[in-house]
């Protein structure tokens, strides 16, 4: 159905390769392209009503947000942040933030279409949040855990210096504290503007995961909607448990650069939580609702 | 080692090739006309060795990243073949098949048996599709890590040789868990008992890099580079045009001086003079002299001291602020 809207809207726009003359529609675009400015642009106010990404079925977002942000209809798992995992996890709403006054520098004076120095103070000024990764400790139904969660709406949750750093300082926490770790994982991968620094995090954390498995405590990675590149390629596949929500996209490399290389169509359902699950590389896929219970049972049957 | 007529020579090598140009057509002359041209000649073949250390002194990152490709490039099995004795290459995962992208196996080096391993690229087209050029997929990361166990058994030392333009980015490299052998291998490669030392010879393209790029000690030879992606591809997403690989090399900072400069590797391996495809003899002596007193050095600390040595090292890098 999604798919089929879309075509549709490439339609509208004049896409396909098709030209005005041959293209057999009932109404004719007069001027191209949109005539808008962009200061003239009329934003809808946010925060009322939600169209499903998947089954375009729509709700208010009080609705969504009662269902954890699963969609009532076809259970499409919205993308959300932290706050929303940390409400949905630790027993009422109950956490201590870890860690944080640590954020990102522009160390390398990274400059693409605009420096790294702006891109982090916007993001700044556009979010509550300090880098793309968030540290709390809790109780999940009454079992101590400490889960480090991705920020997407953070220049995609990348993995940076500071993820990387409050990674290892939350297992340092975990081994002093003697308690379990998570990371809930939603990142297009390495942060490109912290070049090699971005990269060696991933030797970084590993180390750090190698520590916590010294100390026999459990690991446990959930995937989410999309976890991509430097995080699949290092802790994200790690866990002691790899799990996944449903439907989410996982992978190394990005489908759009798989699909350039093989020049070929990939297959339905590539790369997603249960074709990941099929070829072996999670232990189970969890829908968000039962998130909560089914995590607290596998931190009760591991410490029991 | 290619002829001076087989050589190819990128853009920026022009002047070297019109000085061999001209060495030709001298002794051409010569012959045919009997005149002894003995010194001219000579000015010229220094004249090509000045020009080699000059073009080599001032390139940009665009032009040494160009540099680190050169086709006649030497690859892991020729470093192999010119700096260890006794080699005997291993085959397979175990699991599902041999990665011909990924080469290894025990040799000696310097009296010493060493484990060898690297990404492999072709020298010829034929041979550049069989080797994937250099990209490895799963089974290749899982191959790699099958030898470092081995090694790990018999206590030699690991020697890694990193040339690849990245892991392969397929269908089944996907469906047979690229992620996870990636970060199986790092994980396994910070605990490993054995001294590890790792070299860029060429490519040092991100995951594909580091998936047999932790070490004790990790060098670049100086015409190389190494981060997090390769400067096209970078040039493609964060300017989205293929037009900025320029720029995006020169601000990804991935030259081996700048990477020293960081604290991200531990030394820089010099060439021969121009550049490693000038003289594979040389660059291979260079690159034994310089891994043989590190092993040793290495050796002197327990497997404990090491990995916690290790473990620490790649804990400090990064940079953040706390406010």
């Amino acid at each position: 159905m999604a798919k089929q809207i879309e075509d549709f809207d490439a339609n509208l726009a004049g896409e396909e390769g098709k030209t005005e003359e041959t293209k057999s529609s009932w109404f004719k675009r007069i001027k191209k392209g949109i005539n808008t400015k962009t200061s003239e642009k009329k934003e809808t106010p946010e925060g009322l009503w939600v169209k499903c990404p998947d089954c375009s079925f729509i709700c208010t977002v009080s609705e969504l947000r009662e269902s954890l942000f699963v969609c009532p209809k076809c259970t499409f798992h919205h993308r959300i942040n932290s706050s929303e995992y940390y409400e949905l996890l630790f027993d009422n709403n109950e956490f201590t933030e870890l860690f944080e006054n640590i954020r990102s520098k522009d160390y390398l004076e990274f400059t693409d279409l605009k420096p790294y120095k702006k891109r982090l103070e916007e993001t700044w000024s556009k979010t509550d949040l300090k880098d793309s990764m968030r540290v709390a400790v809790g109780k999940v139904n009454g079992n101590d855990l400490v889960i480090a969660c991705m920020d997407f709406e953070f220049i995609g949750g990348s993995l940076g210096s500071v993820m990387g750093e409050k990674f290892s300082r939350a297992v340092d926490y975990c081994i002093l504290n003697k308690m379990p770790y998570m990371v809930i994982s939603k990142s297009g991968g390495a942060r490109m503007m912290e070049s090699a620094f971005s990269l060696m995090q991933l030797a970084k954390t590993s180390g750090k995961l190698s520590q916590l498995s010294d100390a026999k405590l459990p690991y446990i990675s959930l995937l989410t909607d999309p976890t991509f590149g430097g995080i699949s390629a290092s802790f994200g596949m790690l866990g002691d448990l790899n799990i996944a929500e449903p439907d989410a996209l996982i992978g190394f490399a990005g489908p759009r650069v798989i699909k350039e290389t093989i020049k070929k169509d990939l297959p339905p359902g590539f790369q997603r939580s249960e074709f990941i699950l099929e070829h072996g590389f999670l232990d189970f896929i969890v829908p968000r609702k039962e998130l909560k219970d089914k995590l607290a049972k596998v931190l009760l049957l591991l410490r029991n | 080692m290619p002829t001076d007529a087989n050589r190819q020579f990128l853009d920026f090598e022009k002047p070297i090739k019109d000085l061999i140009d001209e060495i030709a057509s001298m002794k051409h002359r010569q012959e045919k006309t009997k005149l002894d041209l003995s010194d001219t000649i000579q000015k010229l073949e220094q004249g090509i060795l000045d020009k080699r250390k000059e073009i080599t002194e001032n390139l940009s990152s665009w032009q040494r990243v160009q540099l680190s490709r050169h086709p006649d490039r030497p690859y892991t099995l020729k470093y192999i073949d010119k700096m260890a004795e006794n080699f005997v290459e291993l085959y397979g995962d175990r699991n599902v098949k041999d990665d011909k992208a990924m080469v290894g196996g025990f040799a000696s080096l310097g009296g010493e048996t060493v484990m060898i391993i690297g990404q492999q690229k072709g020298i010829n087209t034929k041979m550049r599709q069989m080797r994937n050029f250099g990209m490895a997929n799963p089974e290749g990361y899982r191959k790699a890590l099958r030898l470092m166990r081995l090694a790990e058994k018999f206590n030699k030392p690991v020697i890694t040789l990193i040339d690849t333009p990245g892991a392969y980015p397929g269908l089944e490299a996907e469906e047979r868990g690229q992620g996870e052998a990636i970060a199986r291998n790092i994980y396994e490669m910070i605990r490993l008992k054995v001294p590890v030392i790792c070299v860029i010879i060429g490519e040092g393209a991100s995951g594909g890099a580091l998936g047999i790029g932790v070490g004790d000690k990790v060098f670049m030879m100086e015409n190389t580079w190494y981060t997090v992606i390769s400067p096209e591809s970078c040039s493609s997403i964060l300017w989205r045009s293929w037009d900025k690989k320029e720029v995006a090399a020169e601000q990804l900072r991935l030259t081996a001086d700048k990477m020293l400069g960081f604290g991200l590797i531990d030394g820089i391996i010099p060439e021969p003079v121009g550049g490693a495809h000038w003289d594979y003899d040389g660059a291979a002596q260079i690159l034994k002299n310089y891994l043989i007193p590190v092993i040793k050095q290495l050796k002197e600390a327990t497997p404990e001291e090491r990995v916690n040595t290790r473990i620490e090292k790649f804990g400090k890098m990064g940079f953040w602020e706390e406010v």
